[in-house]
């Protein structure tokens, strides 16, 4: 393993002391427990807006709070949810007597730490709703999975949401509006190489130097099959075509399109996935009316791209167009 | 009869076993989830010990809040707030005794499972930690209902669990991380079953050392 840590136990705390150094103006951090809170919560009148996961996404959930998108975030340890308390810290620190929405990724862990907050904070007086994104197509939903991953859909449903918080929303809209992002965004990723969570010491699964695993979670979870290396436009189909049916885009239909970095995949590389995907899109009469490119919800140092394309409508576009500041996403203002 | 300084005495085993069984515990779980399985759980009852130093009552209430506190708060995962949910269980059905009987040691356990299903909502063979727990309850009962002393009984509940935790092994997952893998999950041993089959050996462990001791 070559990273640049000092104590393996130390990682996330000095990642996050950097966060508040380079970031002070926009977010402030607690430590014990970890939360990385807007600077002017909490924002009286307004509703709350607080996610969290694993750490190793960056810059999902920490970069993305600010004015404009969420009011705090929970980091826990790399790949592993946050725990109870950080979350009942975060929502009464953010609390603005307006409640608070809880973003929850659909994982086990992610649902059941932050089901415990949300009965800690209800018992503190706190109106709390929660919503759930699960929007990996990689992930067959049935009633004998944990169901779909939120994956990259996440992104977008915290820009969204934070936006009609802002405006002054009521929790009973922002937590629909929260439902109705879920509803219409789909995401598929893939990998072309491993991570290694430092405290384990080693890559997370093994993958050939000619394989792709399809359908890869943000942990390195496996996908839907494992291939050998093809070009960039046959990978992209894979990742695209399932999104768009599964979305039952039509044409006229207007979309959001995020090409996402796992973390080692260059831009330049992303481009050509975009660049395809949205031919695609125009064969189909999709007009892609708002795009995101870039590393926003990453896993460590692993190659690898998601799609993710997000239907929107007039409210949708107009809220993602609205002024956001936040260290990692910012416009606007 | 099971006693306050016993409970303290198999966290600290489960604390010790943990720590000696992290990577194995690890390598399971990269196998099927997500690999932190070892790592989280030994954070956690590095925490657990902590707390227990800072402990000055020896009540089962005070020793399983204490306990299911740290692990809470330590873990993360869905095994934090699954073994808190377990120990918080037992808290609550054994309050502030400091000594009770054989069957209600076993109802305690019996109320901790119950939590953790209501806490992870997954039911038998979904290739969980419950395929070992349920397993062990039952033949715990049946135990102590044939006369059985308990570090006997207790005997027969961790080798149901080691059974148990064996029998995950062909299961398609149905719950957790590992689900997402689907028929990919089979022949892989579930780590959370395995970590349980690993707290109920060292609680015969320990009940059995003491019984040898006093006798």
């Amino acid at each position: 393993m070559k990273k640049l840590i000092n104590a393996v136990d130390d990682f996330v705390r000095e990642s996050l002391e950097g966060v508040q150094r380079a970031h002070g103006d926009l977010v402030d951090v607690n430590y014990d427990p970890f939360v990385v809170f807007r600077v002017d919560a909490p924002v009286q009148g307004k509703v709350g807006v607080i996610s969290g996961g694993g750490s190793g996404h960056e810059p999902m959930h920490g970069g993305f709070v600010g004015r404009g998108m969420l009011d705090a975030a929970c980091p826990g340890e790399v790949f592993t949810s946050p725990t109870p308390d950080q979350m009942e810290w975060a929502t009464r620190k953010v609390d603005g007597g307006a409640g608070v929405l809880h973003i929850v990724k659909n994982y086990s862990g992610d649902i059941m730490n932050f089901e415990m907050a949300a009965d800690l904070g209800r018992d503190g007086g706190i109106q709390v709703e929660s919503v759930v994104i699960d929007d990996d197509v990689a992930v067959k939903d049935s009633l004998y999975t944990q169901g779909r991953r939120g994956v990259g859909g996440t992104v977008l449903a915290e820009k969204i949401v934070g936006a009609k918080a802002e405006e002054g929303a009521d929790l009973a809209a922002v937590a629909e509006l929260c439902r109705d992002v879920n509803r219409n965004v789909r995401s598929m990723g893939l990998a072309l190489t491993s991570c290694t969570v430092p405290a384990a010491g080693s890559p997370t699964f093994e993958l050939g130097d000619d394989e792709v695993e399809i359908g890869i979670g943000i942990h390195g979870e496996p996908g839907r099959e494992r291939i050998k290396l093809e070009g960039a436009d046959q990978l992209t189909d894979r990742l695209a075509r399932p999104v768009i049916e599964d979305l039952g885009l039509n044409s006229g239909d207007r979309v959001l399109l995020f090409v996402n970095s796992m973390g080692g995949t260059p831009l330049a590389e992303l481009y050509v996935v975009y660049r395809h995907v949205a031919q695609l899109l125009d064969e189909g009469g999709v007009q892609v009316a708002r795009h995101l490119v870039g590393p926003y919800i990453t896993s460590l140092e692993m190659q690898g791209c998601s799609v993710t394309i997000l239907r929107l409508d007039d409210e949708k576009t107009r809220l993602w167009d609205a002024p956001v500041l936040t260290p990692a996403l910012r416009w606007g203002v | 009869m099971f006693s306050g300084a016993q409970a303290v005495a198999w966290v600290r085993e489960v604390a010790s076993v943990i720590e000696e069984q992290a990577p194995y515990l690890t390598k399971l779980d990269a196998a099927i989830g997500d690999g932190d399985h070892g790592t989280n759980m030994a954070r956690g009852f590095r925490a657990v010990l902590q707390r227990l130093d800072g402990l000055e009552a020896d009540d089962f209430g005070s020793v399983f809040r204490a306990v299911s506190m740290a692990l809470i708060g330590k873990v993360g995962g869905a095994s934090g707030p699954l073994y808190g949910s377990f120990y918080l269980g037992m808290a609550k059905e054994l309050g502030d005794a400091d000594e009770v009987d054989d069957t209600r040691l076993a109802a305690a356990l019996r109320a901790g499972y119950d939590s953790v299903v209501a806490r992870g909502k997954a039911q038998l063979e979904d290739k969980t930690m419950l395929d070992a727990w349920h397993p062990a309850l039952e033949a715990l009962d049946a135990a102590l209902a044939e006369g059985k002393e308990l570090g006997a009984a207790l005997d027969e509940a961790a080798r149901a669990a080691e059974a148990g935790m064996k029998a995950t092994i062909p299961m398609v997952a149905r719950k957790g991380r590992a689900s997402y893998l689907g028929e990919r999950s089979r022949d892989h041993q579930d780590p959370g079953a395995t970590s349980t089959h690993l707290i109920l050996e060292a609680l015969a462990k320990v009940v059995n050392e003491g019984s040898r001791r006093t006798t």
